[in-house]
């Protein structure tokens, strides 16, 4: 047995943070620690994926992996788990690492835990913590049969610092062109000077109470002080003051920043769940009645136009 | 061209949660269907009206609670239903199972989803669907078009928006926003009642899940709140951010 995999989430050879934290969690553990990485010229990424745990990189190199699709991506991992039998395979809970890993477990005529926030792997078992009912809820799983599969959150797990010794094993390309079924026509990068909103370590958000575009631009003043991203609410974001990728909460994004900085958001159910498990939530708010002081570590009942010119001026002194 | 989609009956999205033996409790919870799926009922029903779609069955499968989901959306608009009977306990791969042998039957040319349920939030059924059926898969659209044998979806993937085509028949699935589905009108719902559902059992097949506990997340405290005048909240506020959080200021 091959110990556990982590699918190396990467675009043009830039890799994504959650899967150096899938790499350094498993690390921590006894078994053996692999990055799998499908694309063009991608050999070179074997330090860096070494650097955050992997004991081992499997490298699928080939035209036909040069951008993600499902269809040759999932068969070339189908004919990977058949010849180095791993014990468990871990993608991130993103929009690739769903679309594949269901697409793989199906093929496999295997179970799938998507979205799990934590996990219990060993032996050739795995036991996940899955977030349900948008956070309201959690449901501890056990993946039965062989590979365990799962979706991971991203931001769960810690970066850290223990390398593994990254040996490149070269896997023979099993994809065909057959396989892949969807043309990408075209894609239009959000662009933003700002971090992620799915992994920034501050987010500072907008919602109604921000009444514009003027008490937008003091969240976006705030967030650039504090190298964060932007996020809005549902009525921030349907108002047109904010682009829709930016939406956090149940039908938007979940995030989990060190700290999230709520101005002029109620705290709706729906909000929250998108933001709930931030480990510092600090809300702006007029109304002491909001819901969002119920989770917030702290909270001031004050008109945010006042409040956000006053704050970045402390915080530059 | 023939649209299936498959919808499921969730808690409302405003539910408190609460356990009962161990498992989540449904005692005076109003139900909905998932919202995701609302909007892929409500597009589906766009295609139609744009001569592009012909007939949409929509097709559920659970107890016989899913009924009203079905009914909701023939109020919508949607022709028939078919509710696939099945223990409540299947898992995303006894699902789907049971969901693509029924829609096999009906040979569609279209298969509409919502990405994601808004109870289990697992987004695997209809990328497992797609899988068993041979057809390609679009996650999180908000936009189709159908023309010459392709559909051309819009999806929100990672880092921006994407055009993907792909062949038909096909299944996809929604984000909210895409539309903003339509309340059934008096008359829709009058129709739905008349509307032909057919009822058919589940294949059998095992789960490849099992779930060990159910549990509720410890609650939030309410930490510090300041009421007072917004020089005072500022300075208190940057203190907290700078002491407590340690943020590192640009
Ligand atoms: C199925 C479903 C899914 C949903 N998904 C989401 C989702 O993903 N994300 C989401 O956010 N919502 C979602 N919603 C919507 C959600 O229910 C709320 O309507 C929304 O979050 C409200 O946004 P808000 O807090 O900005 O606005 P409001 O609730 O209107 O709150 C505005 C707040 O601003 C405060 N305020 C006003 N002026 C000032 C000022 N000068 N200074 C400081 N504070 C001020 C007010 O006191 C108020 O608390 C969903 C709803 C449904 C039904």
């Amino acid at each position: 047995m091959a110990g556990t995999w982590v699918f190396v989430e990467q675009k043009d050879g830039n890799i994504r943070k959650v899967t150096f934290e899938m790499l350094s969690e498993l690390k921590k553990g006894g078994d053996e620690v692999s990055a799998v990485v499908f694309g063009k010229g991608v050999e070179g990424l074997a330090p860096e994926l070494a650097k955050f745990g992997a004991d081992k990189v499997y490298v699928a190199d080939d035209a036909i992996f040069a951008s993600y699709n499902t269809g040759a991506f999932v068969a070339q991992m189908a004919a990977m788990i058949k010849e180095f039998s791993p014990n468990a395979l871990l993608f991130a809970h993103s929009f690739n690492g769903r679309d594949m890993a269901s697409r793989l477990a199906q093929k496999l005529d295997a179970g799938l835990a998507t979205d799990a926030v934590a996990a219990d792997i060993s032996a050739g078992k795995g036991i996940f913590t899955r977030s349900i009912y948008a956070g309201k809820a959690l449901a501890k799983v056990e993946v039965t049969g062989s590979p365990v599969l799962a979706t991971i959150r991203p931001g769960v797990w810690e970066v850290g610092s223990t390398a593994g010794a990254g040996a490149v094993v070269k896997a023979a390309v099993a994809a065909t062109a057959g396989d892949v079924y969807q043309v990408e026509k075209s894609f239009a990068a959000t662009v933003s000077a700002r971090p992620d909103l799915a992994e920034a370590a501050v987010v500072v958000s907008g919602g109604r109470g921000c009444k514009g575009p003027d008490g937008i631009k003091l969240v976006e003043q705030l967030a650039d002080l504090l190298g964060a991203a932007v996020g809005g609410s549902r009525a921030s974001i349907d108002s047109g003051w904010l682009g829709h990728e930016l939406q956090v909460g149940q039908t938007g994004k979940v995030v989990l920043p060190n700290l999230y900085v709520a101005c002029g958001i109620s705290g709706a159910i729906q909000h929250l769940a998108g933001m709930s498990s931030s480990k510092f939530i600090a809300a702006i708010n007029t109304d002491t009645e909001a819901p969002i002081f119920n989770v917030s570590d702290f909270g001031v009942v004050s008109d945010l136009f006042k409040v956000i010119p006053i704050l970045v001026s402390e915080l530059k002194k | 061209m023939k649209v299936i989609v498959c919808v499921k009956q969730t808690f409302d999205t405003e539910a408190k949660i609460e356990l009962k033996d161990g498992k989540i409790s449904d005692a005076g919870i109003n139900l909905i269907i998932n919202p995701y799926d609302e909007v892929a009922v409500e597009g589906a029903i766009q295609l139609k009206e744009k001569g592009v779609a012909t007939e949409i069955v929509v097709i559920t499968a659970g107890s016989d609670k899913g009924m009203d989901a079905i009914r909701t959306a023939l109020a919508m608009g949607a022709d028939r239903g078919i509710l696939v009977k099945q223990d409540t306990g299947a898992d995303e791969y006894a699902r789907a199972v049971a969901l693509a042998a029924a829609i096999k039957a009906e040979n569609p040319e279209l298969v509409l989803a919502g990405h994601v349920a808004a109870d289990d939030g697992s987004s695997q059924v209809p990328t497992r669907i797609a899988e068993i059926l041979g057809f390609p898969h679009v996650n999180v659209i908000t936009n189709i078009d159908i023309a010459g044998g392709k559909a051309t979806c819009t999806t929100e993937a990672d880092g921006g928006t994407a055009v993907i085509e792909v062949a038909i028949p096909a299944v996809v699935s929604s984000q909210v926003s895409w539309n903003e589905p339509r309340y059934p009108s008096m008359k829709g719902i009058m129709q739905a009642k008349k509307k032909p559902v057919a009822t058919v059992d589940a294949v059998a097949v095992d789960n490849k899940i099992k779930i060990v506990e159910v549990s509720l997340p410890a609650a939030k405290t309410a930490g510090i709140k300041i009421e007072d005048d917004a020089d005072v909240c500022a300075t208190k506020l940057a203190d907290w951010m700078k002491n407590t959080v340690k943020v590192e200021v640009k």
